[in-house]
């Protein structure tokens, strides 16, 4: 195997490929890092042909924070937190994946009660953070009614999080050893009602979007991506399942109470837009599937069962842990040397190889594609840079 | 009951032999209202557009300037006027100073040509249709223009949309609107108002009517750049599209005529097709007619084009857009070849001499 290693500055000036009677030329756009549909600030260094996308390359760094170094810098629990800012809307899975790879290393013990409410909890989230979005994904095709749709259904999401846990979007509440507080009294009455509420919505979400000629025309056959190069790239999460791999860490790798309910796990045939848009609106009924179930059976008992140290010490070596977040597997790689710090941390997350497919994508499509892919890529770019 | 149409021209040209002066006062005043006019509709417009569009979206749009924030508008308006006007260093200062100039022109000029009731025409030409669909091709000029002289390549790649967008649609739109000049017999837009005397030609001329109101409403919304066909601007594509290096004052002109675009698509659709300030005729009903006709022809007009705007609206605020291939596609694949048919058909209906509610 050959890599092939060139300069931005090579690609962006490299020889022109068009082959058209008229004297065309090639040019390259710098779309963000201030740009409507980049979601924050990434940057994509386009090579076009006119309306035609040659090649996209990805520039990062804008928003790195240097949360891996901080990491080292604090205790564990100290670091459960900084990772809430890395996916935030992923924030409690970020959490879990810190929370069990600390777990796993320090042996700490947790019960069926802490296992319910973290898996309550991260799927409301998944459903949140797939609202949005869609709501997002409505938008960059150019509808902008589906995010007040997206974003309203969302709230109520928040505000069952709000009562609970106090924060909408940077929780910090699953901890080593538990979960910071035990549930709201109201939050089993709320999440039914807001379940209730969700499953009459859902219909208005196909009305408006899914079976929207322009959408179905927009996203059928755009932006492919075959299984084998999916998994060569390290997608993972809806992205892989779009291209036909049925893989999801909740079924094959179970944590929390996954293994005890029942839930299908959506994938697609082709890896187009159309697919990761369809896997995403089945990712959102399992999940409600998977919180009915969960809701009126969470078990009695403590939400720590042993006050948690300040300070957690974990045995020196090499630990490894990872959850399936909203966007795909988040691994944590823990290099301990028997300190209350980490020596090394290292986050594996899921939008920095989700966001490589784009150039394999983008290839040939037109300016309006490239939004498309991007969009049904669904990047946060905080968790990109990290 | 007859219609007698006097334009505001022909009143000047009367008052013309008596007194020149007063002729001109009457002209100057015209000018003011027309331009009061054009920028009451406007801000009314903008206005309508977010509250409609508000709760579309499940919230409540401008609430704080005024009552339910009927100032918000020219709030807006005056902060635009205020703003530092920027003209970018590397840009063509002239044709980017004139392109909004030329954009709003465009418009003004098929304002005109409005027939908004009998006593409410600025000139009444005998070739009005065909005034209309040369006169707002200078729209795209100016959309063109502006992309061009930005010297900024996402302009540049909107302007270059509009401009293919625009002239394509603008073949749709003529052949739709052919079909209504084949059934009135006459290229006067008064004239097409009057022919509807006895019901409106989207129903009258057969099948015909219906399907050359849709392809003018759909070639229009294209037209006048709005969503699913906003690809000029396309905000998630192209950052702003043509008006990207556009602010302040030039801004606002490209938005009025963006907004006072629509009203006249809107006009346009309700005289071609919907009698324009006809009341609503219904055959030989005569005392339904009767009726309809206490309703002063300027109301009936305002409600057709009012009902046409929430119309445009409503689309803009459900359809996502469409990819610039797919635009041209839907333009010269099935639009275009249904136009030629629909035209075609109805050339027999009027050989033939088959109306219903004939006169």
């Amino acid at each position: 195997m050959s890599v092939h290693v060139s300069t931005l500055q090579a690609r962006i000036t490299g020889e022109s490929t068009a082959s058209s009677p008229l004297s065309t030329e090639e040019y390259f756009v710098n779309m963000g890092p201030q740009h409507p549909s980049t979601h924050g600030v990434l940057r994509l260094v386009l090579r076009l042909d006119g309306e035609t996308v040659r090649e996209v390359v990805p520039v990062l760094g804008y928003i790195h924070r240097g949360i891996e170094k901080m990491g080292e810098h604090g205790n564990y629990r100290q670091f459960v937190h900084l990772v809430d800012r890395m996916d935030y809307l992923s924030a409690l899975a970020n959490n879990w994946a810190v929370t069990m790879v600390v777990e796993k290393a320090a042996k700490m013990e947790t019960n069926d009660r802490i296992q319910a409410i973290r898996t309550l909890v991260c799927e409301l989230q998944r459903i949140q953070s797939h609202q949005l979005w869609w709501g997002v994904f409505g938008m960059d095709l150019g509808g902008f009614t589906p995010f007040f749709y997206g974003l309203r259904d969302r709230e109520q999401i928040c505000d069952i999080f709000e009562k609970t846990i106090g924060a909408r979007l940077t929780m910090n509440y699953i901890q080593p050893g538990g979960v910071m507080f035990d549930i709201h009294p109201d939050f089993v009455k709320d999440v039914k009602a807001f379940l209730t509420y969700f499953k009459s919505k859902m219909p208005e979400y196909d009305a408006l979007m899914t079976e929207n000629v322009i959408i179905q025309e927009r996203l059928r056959g755009i932006g492919k991506l075959s299984a084998e190069r999916a998994i060569a790239l390290g997608a993972t999460g809806p992205v892989l399942r779009a291209s036909g791999v049925a893989h999801d860490l909740r079924k094959s790798e179970p944590y929390g109470l996954y293994s005890q309910v029942d839930f299908d796990v959506p994938v697609g045939t082709v890896g187009d837009c159309w697919d990761r848009y369809w896997v995403r609106m089945e990712e959102m009924r399992q999940s409600v599937r998977i919180v009915e179930q969960l809701i009126d059976n969470i078990p009695e008992g403590k939400t720590f069962l042993v006050k948690p140290a300040a300070k957690i010490k974990v045995p020196a070596g090499v630990h490894y842990s990872h959850v399936e977040t909203a966007r795909g597997v988040l691994g944590v790689l823990l290099v301990s040397n028997g300190k209350d710090a980490p020596y090394r941390i290292h986050c594996r997350t899921p939008n920095f190889n989700n966001l490589w497919c784009i150039g394999e994508m983008a290839t040939g499509g037109r300016i309006g594609d490239l939004v498309a892919m991007l969009s049904s890529i669904d990047i946060v770019v905080p968790d990109i840079d990290r | 009951m007859s219609w007698p149409v006097k334009t505001i021209a022909e009143r000047t040209g009367d008052l013309l032999p008596g007194s020149p002066w007063t002729a001109a006062l009457y002209v100057l005043l015209t000018i003011l209202a027309v331009t009061a006019f054009m920028t009451v509709t406007g801000l009314v417009l903008i206005y309508a557009e977010r509250k409609i569009a508000a709760h579309f979206q499940c919230r409540l749009g401008p609430m704080r300037v005024g009552w339910h924030g009927v100032l918000q508008t020219i709030a807006d308006a005056l902060k635009l006027l205020l703003k530092e006007d920027i003209v970018p260093r590397d840009a063509d200062a002239l044709l980017h100073i004139l392109a909004p100039v030329l954009s709003f022109a465009g418009m003004l000029l098929v304002m005109i040509a409005l027939p908004m009731s009998p006593s409410l025409q600025v000139a009444d030409m005998n070739i009005g249709v065909l005034y209309v669909t040369a006169v707002s091709g200078l729209g795209v000029l100016g959309i063109l223009l502006g992309g061009w002289s930005s010297n900024n390549k996402w302009s540049l790649l909107g302007a270059m949309r509009a401009g293919a967008q625009i002239i394509s649609y603008e073949v749709s739109a003529t052949l739709a609107l052919l079909v209504v000049v084949l059934f009135s017999g006459t290229l006067q837009l008064s004239g097409i108002v009057q022919s509807q005397e006895a019901g409106w030609w989207i129903w009258r001329a057969h099948g015909c009517g219906i399907v050359a109101f849709a392809i003018f409403l759909i070639a229009g919304t294209a037209e006048i750049n709005r969503t699913p066909f906003d690809l000029a601007e396309g905000e998630s594509e192209l950052t702003a599209g043509f008006h990207t290096e556009y602010s302040g004052l030039r801004f606002s002109f490209f938005f009025l005529s963006e907004f006072l675009n629509m009203f006249v698509l809107a006009a346009m659709t309700s005289t071609l097709f919907l009698g324009g300030w006809m009341p609503l005729h219904i055959g030989h009903f005569t005392v339904f007619n009767g009726v309809m006709d206490i309703i002063p022809p300027g109301l009936w007009f305002t409600f057709k084009t009012t009902g046409m705007i929430f119309l445009i609206m409503w689309f803009r605020w459900t359809f996502p857009r469409l990819r610039v291939d797919q635009l041209m596609r839907l333009e010269w694949k099935i639009l275009l070849p249904i136009g030629f048919v629909n035209l075609f058909v109805s050339a027999a209906c009027v050989v033939t001499g088959c109306y219903f509610f004939a006169r």
